[in-house]
Formats: structure tokens, C-alpha cells, sequence
């Protein structure tokens, strides 16, 4: 019975991304693709990862499509002229990009067996770290290196993201809400934010011993806090602020600095010792989901297109 | 691990298979930059699910599945996200500047657009 | 008990310092003044170049590569770092090419103060920061997943840079390059998968030493090769290239073609040396070999018919590039010499080491003429040596090693890769070489004979250019000029920590 409805949720998933490359409709292309990111997050969970499942729903279903929206509105507003439909060579493409695709589905039914997994390793290092969440464990602990780093990442791509504005605005603020505000989204956005924070503050703190965490946490909190602006009840900050900037840097930066710190107390870099790596853990976890959370609401927002105040 | 969790993952790992090849197809032939973003964002999540098969494979010791890969996964779709973001600020600066919304047009159709 | 696949080394934690301390001074920036921006840059400068330095002294004195346990969680679960002779070398000429731009963007910024602490200037020291760790990470990472991020690192770092003088037309380039760049880690991301899929480890010693290789090692490499070489813009993937790396400003330019385009380089050495079986390694070599002799000789051949200054140097690095590629096959070894111990190894790792120098010194002097002039349309230069001598001369001398006379680091690379070619009976790769070389010969004295020209109408300088700006690229010019000095044999130093190994341990 499982596998009949895994059968139809993979079919499913299949239709909905030939349908949003092949619809000549923009807009509908990206609300198909947002109702493709939230059946994938059911396939997460059909894969036994929540971790995953929320991590999916939040961000490739939620903010990706809120930013695909935003841009494809901004495009169509102005009138883009319709592109040319037809690439010369897309026979060429399709013959190659179906190798791929066979080349690839054979290599996934062919992968050796019993599959080789690093499940034992991290069930024995699991009490070292004082988690009960496996997944945590390796993003906090075994693999923190490349967790430190993608939040340098995503704190880059947002300075990538700034330095797209002209040189007035530099330092500016985004310009969020519409013309019009729909009546039901000042309502929603009066309404949501309180269970959403109520939401994230559970994710962080259950996150060490069960599914959720910090980037999960950070996401719907990113996502209250872009309703509120985009209802107009609070104007987007600027970007020159110090207070948002500390926001910002605080996570990586209290990262980074326990990171050091295990030079000294654990001997190495971001290393903990046993009896309090927990508390450091969900301590980096708190600053994180905020650094998180503004870093993932301005990427959304966009380059700043208003000038900083005098 | 149960033979029904097994097949569930090579199925999930096929899907992710197909959802390569559209999503590689999309990039490759799509005229409209922002459909081309959207192709990204298929190819990501078909090659994540390579990754959510992997993990399937990997279930032991009461794990649903290899927490490494799961966390790969997770780091992943947030970088994916920073680099979609990235890109349609680019390309709404590209349609400010330019009125283009797509590479292929010819040097000639560059007209100035007054900013907003 | 089989023994640890790493144990590290004392010096270790000095390759998290190479990675960090850049990311440390971005963060910093992000929340000081403006003003501060620039301070910061040119301390972790002075920080970094100690660093690069002390892992050489370190390496130099254990004779062995560095290592260092991340958080000391051993691999495959953990992520180790590891620098060898090779690692040493990218770090150092990083560091040293890095400095150098600081040095002449805070000068250039500089020239004028209403803008210094702008938009442009304090994005791009922020930028350059996150774009060294990203480097540095490529060169010590040894988890290829560690590796993905450290390639986004680089994309995000280096695609605003393309555009930051917010023109139209660079914008389209930078979506260009963005757009090659996340389909070629998208590429390598899938490959990594197919990886663990199979090996249960993303660890490059583990994945080596398995003795299995099942389909998923072909189709992984199949996918990540290609996907690494579209962001090296090697012949046909450069399409991308010339636009981006000439319609950046001058100090992004000199990061963007000296160093960013290598570390795609290095990690496709990395895969085919240390993971690829040895029946695919030598047809992925011969492959690669293919594309770069059209590199050298396609893109020679535009950069000869480019009109403007920058794009010229522009196609002239994917055709340097080229260069990189055709050490492939050439240094496949045989006869009991290892990859590492042939003349043609040391002679890729010198054509990698001058041609960062030499065209970091040339995308600076074409910066200066087009900042003192106005424009860099070659063909309205005429006369700009008697105006900006020193650009001039730094141009000259870059040349040198583009063309591969003597006395310059090109000169010793690519004779000895001429050597191993004649030797190795790769006739068409030496006909490549030495065609490589008079083209680019050709495209360096179309330069010289506008600089050394006589105009009707004297060049006008739109604005004086102080000597100190000059002073840096033609520093860099000299070094690349010095590392013709060396003698013409294989490199001890680059084979340090060769082959990477587990090691074996006596009973």
C-alpha cells in the first residue's frame, strides 16, 4: 500500500517538473514549482528524514517560491517582451540530458549492497556530543566545518545580493510592500507571527534531541518576518544598520569564535569537551537561527532600492 | 532494513534520476532566465534526492536512514537557496538596466531603462 | 587494527588559520565602518602571507604534508585538511597575488575619496575575504562534499565582483558566469553522490584506496570533470569568460583570471590523480589534453583580434589555461617515475605559478591605462608608453611569460613541457606549444608596438596615476620574470606529500 502511494507521490513529482518546463505560463510555472517543493517534502518524510522534510517544505517550497513570485512579478509588471520560444537544438539537448538520466537511474540501481553508511559511526560518537539528533550531531559536530562555512556562504551571497544596488541606495533599505495590501494578508500577517516564533523557539530547542533545528527555526522565522514587512505593518530595515548587521555576524561570529575556543579547552577547532558540548552546541544553535533568520528574510528582500536616510 | 524500504529508496533515487534530466533540459533550452532558475532548482532537488536515496540505503541501527548524507542534503538546500536568490537579484538588475529578461538576445535590443 | 587513515601533524591548525582568517575579517567588516574596510583587508593580508609563509617552513621542515583533523573527528566521519607541496604553492601564490591586489585596490579606491568608502569598494574588500577562504579551502579540503561548499564560496564570491561596476552589460556577464558556475557545482555535487552512494565516504584517501570501482566511479567522474571544467572556462566552456573577466573592475579582473579559474583546475588534478581508476585517468587525460590545445590555439587566435585591451587578456587566460590541461597526459609517467617526479609536472605547476603573476600584473596595467586614458580600445593606445612608462614596461615583462621567452617562469614552463612532449613523442602537443607561443607572441607585440608608437595627437592622461599604483603589477611582473631563474628540473618541493596515502604502518 506504501509503495502504491510512493509510486503516485514520484509520478507526481515527475509531472509537476515537465509541467513547469514545459508551460508556456510564467506565473503558473512557479506556483507549480512551489506545489512540486511541498510534495517533495513529503517524499523527505517518505524517505524517513524529517530533518530534511521541514528543511524542504520551509525553504524550496516557501522562500524560494516567494522569491521566484517577487522576481516574477517585478519582470512581468513592466511588461518583458514574451522570448522567443524554440532553441535550435533541443533535440540535441533532450537525447543528452535523457543519457543523463538513464546513465544515472542505472548507477541508483546499481549501487553496491549491503549499502555502505556511516550510521554505525555516528550512533558510537552520538553520546560524545550529548545529542539525541543524529543529523544535528553531524551539522553541529562531525561536519560543523561545513556548516561554519555556509553560513559564511549565505552571509556572502547576501553581500552579493547588496552590492547589486545603485550607488544611492547602497546602505538603503527594500522597498517590500505592494501598492495595494490585500486586506487578508495585513490579517495573516497580524495573526501568524506569535505561533510562528512560538514555532521556531520550539524547532531550536527540541532540535538537538529531534527533528528540527536551526536552519528549520530560521526559515520560519525569516518567513514571519517578511509577511510582517510585506503587509506594510513594518518597513524593511535598513541595510547599513549596526543593529541588523551585529544580527547578522552574531551566529558565524559566536561559531567561530567556540571554534577557536576549542583550540584551548578541547584541543582543536571546534572540538568540544564532552561534559558541556551540548550547552555549547545549542548556544550556537540560538545565535545561528537569528543570523539565519535575517540572513534568509534579505535574500528575499532583494538589493536595497531606497536611500538610506540623512 | 525491510526489502519495501529498499525499493522505496531506488524508487525516490529514479525520480531524482528524471527530475536531473528535466531540470538539465530546462537550463540548457528554456529562452526565460527565470524558468532557467526554476530548471536549477529541479536539478537540485532530483540530485538531493539521489542524496535522500543514498541515505534510504544507508538505514541502520534504528536510523530511518545515514544521518550524513541527510545533513548534506540540508546544507545543500540552503546554499541552493542563497544561489537563487543571487541570481534573480541579478536578473531583475539586468531587466532594470536593460529591459532584457533573457542572454540570448542580440546586442542591439540593449535600450537604457530609467531606474524605478 | 587497521591503522588511522590520518594522524595529524604538528602545524596542522595552521591550514583552519589559511581558511578562517579571511572569513573572520568578513564578518568583521560586515559590522565596522566602512572606513574600517580596508584596514581590516590589509592586516589579514600581513596575517595571511605569514601563514602561507609558516606552512611552508613547516612543510619544508617535516618533509611530509600537514594535516589536520577538523574538530579532531577522524574521516569518514569527520573532515580532514591536508597540505602538500602543491597545496603549499596555490596557498602561496594566493596569498602573494591577493596581497598584491589589496595593496592596489586600496590605492586605486584611493584615487578618489568620495567614493572609497562606497558601494563598489566596501563590497569589494568583503568580497575579496570570502573569495580567499574560498581558495584556501579548495587547496586543503580532502572531503569532496567540504569541497562543494568551498566552490560556492568562490561563486558567490566571485559573480558580484564581475558587475560591481553596475553596468548593464556586466550584469548580463555576471548572470552568465553564475549561471555556468552553479551548473558545474551542480554537476560535481551529483557526482559526489553517486560517490557515497558507493563508497560510504566522500573522504579522497578513503575513496582511493577502495579497491572496488563500480559504474558509479566513471559516471561520478563523467559528471564532475565537466561540470569542474565549465567554471575553468576551458575550450568550449568558455564562453563565459572573456566578458566577465574584462568587464570586471581592474582589481577584480586580476583575482578573477589569476586565481579563481585555478582552483576548478586544481580540484580536476586532484580527481583524476588521487580517485580516478588508472584506465580512466589516462583517457580523462587525453581528453583534457584535447580541449586544451584548443584552448591555446582558439582562443590565442581571438585574443589576436580582440580590440579592446582587457578582453584581449581575457582570452588570452582561457589559451593559458589550455597550457594547465595538456600536462596530462604528459606527466602520466611510466618507467617507474610517478606523475609528480616528471619535468612535465614541475613545468604545469611553473606555468600555473607565472601565469598568476604575470597576468595579475597584466589585468593591473591594463586597469591603469584605462583609468589614466579614459578607454583601453587597443588601437587608439598609440603612444601610452611615453605617457605611463611603467605600465608599459609591467605589460612588456608580463608578456614575457605569456610568450615563454627568456627570462621568465613561461619560459622554464613551457620548455620543460615542450621537452616532455618531444620526449614523450606527443608531436601535435609540442606543435601546440610552440604555436601557442608565437600567437601569443603576436598579441603581446601588437600591445607593445601601440605603446611604443608615435600618435599624431599626444596621449592626454585623464588623470595623474601615482607611482605607487604602478609599482605593485610591475612588482608582480618582476617575480613572474624571477621565476625564470630556476633550474630546469623537477621540483622537490612540489612533491612533498606525494602520493596522498594511507600510510602503512610496520607490525
Amino acid at each position: 500500500m506504501s509503495l502504491v502511494f510512493d509510486v503516485a507521490l514520484a509520478a507526481g513529482l515527475v509531472a509537476l517538473a515537465l509541467h513547469v518546463v514545459l508551460t508556456r505560463d510564467g506565473k503558473g510555472a512557479i506556483i507549480a514549482f512551489i506545489g512540486f517543493g511541498l510534495l517533495l517534502g513529503i517524499g523527505w518524510a517518505r524517505l524517513a528524514s524529517v530533518d530534511v522534510a521541514l528543511t524542504e517544505a520551509a525553504i524550496g517550497g516557501g522562500l524560494t517560491g516567494m522569491l521566484l513570485l517577487r522576481t516574477q512579478a517585478h519582470l512581468a509588471g513592466r511588461g518583458v517582451r514574451p522570448a522567443q520560444t524554440g532553441h535550435p537544438s533541443w533535440r540535441l539537448a533532450a537525447a543528452g540530458c535523457t543519457i543523463v538520466t538513464l546513465g544515472l537511474g542505472y548507477v541508483v540501481l546499481a549501487f553496491p549492497s549491503p549499502a555502505p553508511s556511516l550510521a554505525r559511526e555516528v550512533a558510537g560518537s552520538l553520546d560524545a556530543t550529548g545529542l539525541g539528533n543524529p543529523v544535528t550531531a553531524v551539522l553541529l559536530a562531525f561536519r560543523a566545518i561545513d556548516t561554519l562555512l555556509e553560513k559564511i556562504v549565505i552571509i556572502l551571497a547576501l553581500i552579493g545580493v547588496w552590492s547589486l544596488a545603485s550607488d544611492p541606495n547602497w546602505g538603503g533599505s527594500s522597498h517590500l510592500r505592494p501598492a495595494s495590501v490585500p486586506e487578508p494578508l495585513v490579517f495573516l500577517a497580524r495573526m501568524l507571527p506569535p505561533f510562528g516564533v512560538v514555532i521556531a523557539v520550539y524547532q531550536v530547542w527540541v532540535g538537538a534531541d529531534l527533528p528540527g533545528g536551526t536552519f528549520q527555526a530560521g526559515t520560519i522565522l525569516a518567513a514571519m518576518w517578511l509577511l510582517v514587512m510585506l503587509a506594510g505593518l513594518r518597513p524593511a530595515p535598513e541595510t547599513r544598520a549596526a543593529g541588523l548587521r551585529m544580527m547578522l555576524a552574531a551566529g558565524p561570529a559566536l561559531f567561530l569564535l567556540i571554534g577557536f575556543l576549542g583550540f584551548l579547552i578541547a584541543g582543536g577547532f571546534l572540538a568540544y569537551p564532552e561534559a558541556v558540548a551540548k550547552p555549547l552546541i545549542v548556544a550556537i544553535e540560538v545565535a545561528l537561527t537569528l543570523s539565519v533568520a535575517a540572513t534568509l528574510g534579505l535574500l528575499v528582500a532583494g538589493p536595497p532600492d531606497k536611500e538610506p536616510a540623512r | 532494513m525491510s526489502a519495501l524500504a529498499l525499493t522505496s529508496a531506488s524508487l525516490f533515487g529514479l525520480c531524482g534520476a528524471a527530475l536531473v534530466g528535466i531540470g538539465l533540459f530546462c537550463i540548457l533550452t528554456h529562452p526565460e532566465l527565470l524558468r532557467r532558475l526554476v530548471g536549477f532548482n529541479i536539478l537540485g532537488a532530483g540530485i538531493f534526492l539521489v542524496f535522500g536515496a543514498v541515505a534510504r540505503r544507508g538505514a541502520a541501527l534504528g536510523f530511518g536512514g545515514d544521518p550524513v548524507p541527510q545533513a548534506m542534503v540540508i546544507t545543500g538546500i540552503v546554499v541552493a537557496f542563497a544561489a537563487t536568490a543571487l541570481a534573480a537579484a541579478l536578473l531583475r538588475r539586468l531587466f532594470d538596466l536593460t529591459g532584457r529578461a533573457s542572454l540570448e538576445t542580440g546586442q542591439a535590443e540593449l535600450r537604457p531603462r530609467s531606474e524605478p | 587494527m587497521t591503522p588511522a587513515t590520518y594522524s595529524a601533524t604538528p602545524g596542522g591548525f595552521l591550514l583552519v588559520l589559511a581558511v578562517m582568517l579571511p572569513a573572520a575579517a568578513m564578518l568583521t567588516m560586515l559590522v565596522s565602518r566602512p572606513r574600517h574596510a580596508r584596514t581590516i583587508a590589509l592586516a589579514t593580508m600581513v596575517f595571511g602571507l605569514a601563514v602561507a609563509f609558516w606552512i611552508g617552513a613547516e612543510l619544508m621542515r617535516s618533509g611530509t604534508a600537514l594535516i589536520y583533523l577538523v574538530g579532531n573527528w577522524q574521516p569518514p566521519l569527520g573532515i580532514a585538511l591536508r597540505a602538500d607541496g602543491l597545496s603549499l604553492m596555490m596557498l602561496a601564490v594566493t596569498a602573494l597575488v591577493i596581497t598584491g591586489t589589496g595593496l592596489f585596490a586600496h590605492r586605486l579606491f584611493g584615487l578618489d575619496a568620495t567614493t572609497c568608502d562606497g558601494r563598489v569598494a566596501t563590497s569589494f574588500w568583503m568580497l575579496l575575504m570570502g573569495l580567499w577562504s574560498g581558495l584556501n579551502l579548495v587547496f586543503v579540503s580532502q572531503d569532496l562534499f567540504n569541497l562543494y561548499v568551498a566552490l560556492e564560496l568562490l561563486t558567490f564570491a566571485a559573480v558580484p565582483l564581475v558587475c560591481l561596476d553596475g553596468r548593464g552589460e556586466t550584469v548580463a556577464a555576471a548572470l552568465r558566469y553564475l549561471m555556468f558556475a552553479l551548473l558545474g557545482s551542480l554537476l560535481y555535487l551529483l557526482g559526489a553522490g553517486l560517490l557515497y552512494g558507493t563508497y560510504g565516504t566522500l573522504d579522497i584517501r578513503l575513496i582511493a584506496s577502495a579497491s572496488e570501482h563500480g559504474p558509479a566511479v566513471h559516471l561520478a567522474l563523467a559528471l564532475m570533470i565537466p561540470g569542474l571544467l565549465a567554471k575553468a572556462a576551458l575550450f568550449p566552456f568558455h564562453l563565459w569568460l572573456p566578458p566577465a573577466h574584462a568587464g570586471a573592475p581592474a582589481a577584480a579582473s586580476t583575482v578573477l583570471s589569476a586565481l579563481v579559474v585555478k582552483a576548478p583546475i586544481f580540484l580536476i588534478l586532484r580527481l583524476v590523480l588521487d580517485i580516478a581508476p588508472p584506465e580512466a585517468a589516462a583517457f580523462a587525460g587525453q581528453a583534457l589534453a584535447v580541449l586544451g590545445a584548443g584552448s591555446i590555439l582558439f582562443c590565442s587566435v581571438m585574443a589576436l583580434r580582440q580590440a579592446r585591451l582587457k578582453l584581449m587578456i581575457a582570452y588570452s587566460t582561457v589559451a593559458q589555461i589550455g597550457y594547465l590541461f595538456i600536462v596530462f597526459p604528459l606527466a602520466a609517467g611510466g618507467d617507474g617515475v610517478p606523475p609528480w617526479g616528471t619535468i612535465a609536472w614541475t613545468g604545469g605547476a611553473l606555468q600555473l605559478t607565472s601565469h598568476a603573476l604575470a597576468k595579475a600584473a597584466m589585468f593591473m596595467a591594463a586597469g591603469i591605462v584605462a583609468e589614466a586614458i579614459g578607454h583601453d580600445r587597443i588601437r587608439d593606445l598609440g603612444g601610452f608608453g611615453r605617457v605611463l612608462p611603467l605600465s608599459a614596461a609591467t605589460f612588456g615583462l608580463a608578456g614575457l611569460s605569456l610568450m615563454g621567452i627568456p627570462p621568465s617562469g613561461g619560459f622554464i614552463a613551457k620548455c620543460l613541457l615542450l621537452t616532455a612532449a618531444v620526449i614523450e613523442d606527443h608531436y601535435w602537443l609540442a606543435f601546440t606549444i610552440l604555436a601557442g607561443g608565437l600567437l601569443a607572441g603576436a598579441y603581446v607585440f601588437r600591445v607593445m608596438n601601440r605603446a611604443l608608437a608615435t600618435p599624431a595627437v599626444p596621449l592626454v592622461l585623464r588623470q595623474p596615476i601615482p607611482l605607487g599604483l604602478e609599482l605593485i603589477p610591475l612588482a608582480l611582473a618582476v617575480m613572474a620574470v624571477a621565476l625564470g631563474f630556476l633550474p630546469l628540473e623537477p621540483f622537490g618541493l612540489l612533491q612533498i606529500g606525494r602520493p596522498d596515502a594511507i600510510p602503512v604502518v610496520a607490525p
